[in-house]
């Protein structure tokens, strides 16, 4: 980690670039933004930080990606929007994430995941529950009593929002983890969407899926943020392009450049974020 | 073709043949392995079977009397041993009621703080602990219960020195268990809001539930027949007594006692048998879980 960072010191591209391109209020760039990462910096336990200073808005009903190489920090600052990071025992952060006018580090993190959902990598559907289950299980694994019928219902207009209505009706109760690995991911954004939180984060949602089943849930991404903010962390540039409206950049634990998606691949500011664009590394 | 390849040839043919020598033999001493225990099951079967009527599990053991008169007639012995059935039941059941959830629990922590210290110190320990002979296991349950608790012999301490003894084998599969369990599932409970403890306690324990039960059913298979223990602590009862600050008997008790018995030595055989049949029972139905309630993830 240490070696890389002097790598970085040591780029030609950092002494070509001497004014490197600082992002002015990256917060402001975005109008309104329904979450405000405040100059946030994560570790993993000493004082080596995964992410370093990152600040930026993250706009409503809109696609936010975060791009860059493996291991630049895009899970951790991912995971750090809804505390899922403080996993590890020795995490400890500094600066804030806004949700709102609260700082989500002085909520209760229960509360905090109920408004700010997630979806995996892998598809992790509950294995012992059916499919039905599985898309109410935050609610049923938090103890909140549903009806019959609204339980039928969250279930029907869940399952109708992932596309997955249709294919799986038939076989409400059986098991989730039956299904094929696409129609897992999708039964997973289900999962998530039933609990109705305003952000949905997902952490390479397609990298375990196949090309179809990937296109399927890009298509299902754009459909969703009519009613969700979405914040995707993808390392497929093309995915980044195709579906996000703002994209961010990272690089060894920093944000590198952030603005609109369509400005960015066509004239990144950074040289960084240009080479990376361009296939240079990454 | 040429001679080169013909004594490749040859030498293929060699490697083939000891191949199958090899093999053969592997499946032959697998076999043998497997022999011992169809002689026992046979030995016990030719000598006990006269004994396996319907008495034999409803009636409590014969006294030394009843036995002499009826061996002497040429009789099947009356009476049976319904008092060692019940008494192993209670016993092995209220050990279970202790050792599964201590040992679940315990399993689980392991399988959770997999790096700690007092884990490790945890784990030292109930490794410790299976190897400690069962005879001492008696001895504690002697002085732990027989003495201060129950003011004598009973199948509580019996049930306490039992449960030790069958602890180890719950923490360590349910800590192997657990640990198999993908850390995404945990996340994704977690990631819905779902507080930690009830992660645990339906997310997580229910999909090991087949290897945590497994454990458990090895676990009572392995005290159900243990004798030395309850020496020390049930000590063994002539009727049917479901008193548990009472002494009480049990199947392996029963064993011994007949052998100690001139009259009643041919009722071992039947009683043997039923506990070895009760044995297999169990370690065949923890392979059934095992194998049927299996989770997929
Ligand atoms: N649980 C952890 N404990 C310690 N370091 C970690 C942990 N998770 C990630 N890291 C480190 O933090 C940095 C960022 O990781 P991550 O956010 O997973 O990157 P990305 O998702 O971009 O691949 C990496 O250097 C990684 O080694
Ligand atoms: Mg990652």
């Amino acid at each position: 980690m240490e070696s890389t960072i002097l790598k970085l010191e040591q780029m030609p591209t950092e002494q070509k670039y001497k004014e490197k391109v600082v992002i002015k209020n990256p917060i402001e760039q975005i109008e309104s933004p329904v979450l405000k990462i405040e100059d946030l910096s994560v570790s993993y336990g000493g004082d080596k930080y995964a992410i370093q200073n990152v600040s930026a808005g993250i706009a409503k009903n809109k696609i936010t990606a975060i791009m860059g190489p493996s291991g630049c920090g895009k899970s951790t600052l991912l995971r750090a929007i809804n505390r899922m990071h403080e996993l590890y025992p020795n995490t400890h952060n500094k600066g804030g994430v806004y949700l709102g006018d609260e700082n989500i580090y002085e909520l209760n993190p229960i509360q905090l995941r109920r408004k700010i959902g997630m979806v995996f990598q892998r598809p992790n559907p509950f294995p012992t529950m059916s499919i039905y289950d599985n898309v109410i299980a935050g609610f049923n694994l938090n103890g909140i009593k549903l009806k019959r019928s609204e339980k039928d219902e969250i279930v029907e207009k869940s399952l109708r929002e992932v596309a997955l209505w249709d294919e799986v009706k038939d076989a409400l109760h059986n098991r989730g983890t039956f299904l094929s690995g696409g129609q897992q991911q999708r039964l997973c954004i289900a999962r998530a969407l039933a609990y109705t939180p305003d952000i949905i984060l997902l952490d390479e949602p397609t990298s375990a899926l196949d090309p179809i089943a990937t296109s399927k849930i890009e298509d299902l991404l754009v459909k969703l943020k009519k009613d969700f903010t979405i914040v995707l962390v993808t390392h497929n540039m093309s995915q980044a392009a195709r579906i996000s409206d703002y994209s961010m950049f990272m690089y060894l634990g920093e944000l590198v450049e952030y603005g609109k998606t369509r400005q960015m691949f066509t004239t990144p500011k950074d040289k960084r974020t240009e080479e990376y664009l361009t296939g240079k590394f990454g | 073709m040429n001679i080169s390849t013909e004594i490749s040839d040859r030498k293929m043919k060699q490697r083939l043949l000891k191949d199958k020598i090899f093999t053969n033999v592997m499946i032959f001493l697998a076999f043998l392995s497997g022999v011992p225990l169809f002689l026992i099951l046979y030995q016990l079967a030719v000598k006990g079977y006269r004994q396996f009527n319907i008495s034999f599990f409803f009636e409590e053991a014969p006294d030394t009397m009843e036995a002499m008169i009826a061996v002497a007639n040429n009789e099947v012995i009356p009476g049976g041993i319904a008092n060692g059935i019940v008494g192993t039941l209670i016993i092995v059941g209220m050990a279970s009621l202790i050792a599964i959830p201590i040992g679940i629990i315990c399993g689980t922590y392991l399988a959770e703080n997999a790096e700690g210290k007092f884990a490790g110190l945890v784990r030292f320990i109930v490794d410790m602990l299976q190897g400690v002979p069962s005879i001492v296991l008696g001895v504690i349950g002697y002085i732990w219960i027989v003495k201060p608790v129950t003011n004598g012999f009973s199948a509580l301490a019996g049930s306490v020195a039992l449960s030790i003894m069958m602890l180890p084998s719950i923490v360590r599969s349910t800590e192997e268990t657990l640990k198999m369990i993908p850390g995404t599932l945990k996340e994704a409970a977690l990631s819905l809001g779902v507080p930690y403890h009830k992660v645990i306690l339906k997310v997580i324990l229910p999909t090991g539930i087949s290897g945590i039960l497994t454990g458990v059913i090895l676990g009572i298979s392995r005290i159900a027949g243990e004798t030395a223990p309850l020496m020390l602590t049930a000590l063994g009862s002539t009727v049917i007594n479901t008193n548990i600050t009472e002494p009480s008997s049990a199947v392996p008790l029963l064993v011994w006692e007949f052998y100690n018995d001139p009259n009643l030595v041919n009722m071992i055989w039947s009683a043997s048998l039923f506990l070895l049949l009760l044995i297999l029972g169990l370690n065949l139905s923890a392979k059934a879980i095992a194998r049927k309630w299996k989770v997929q993830y």
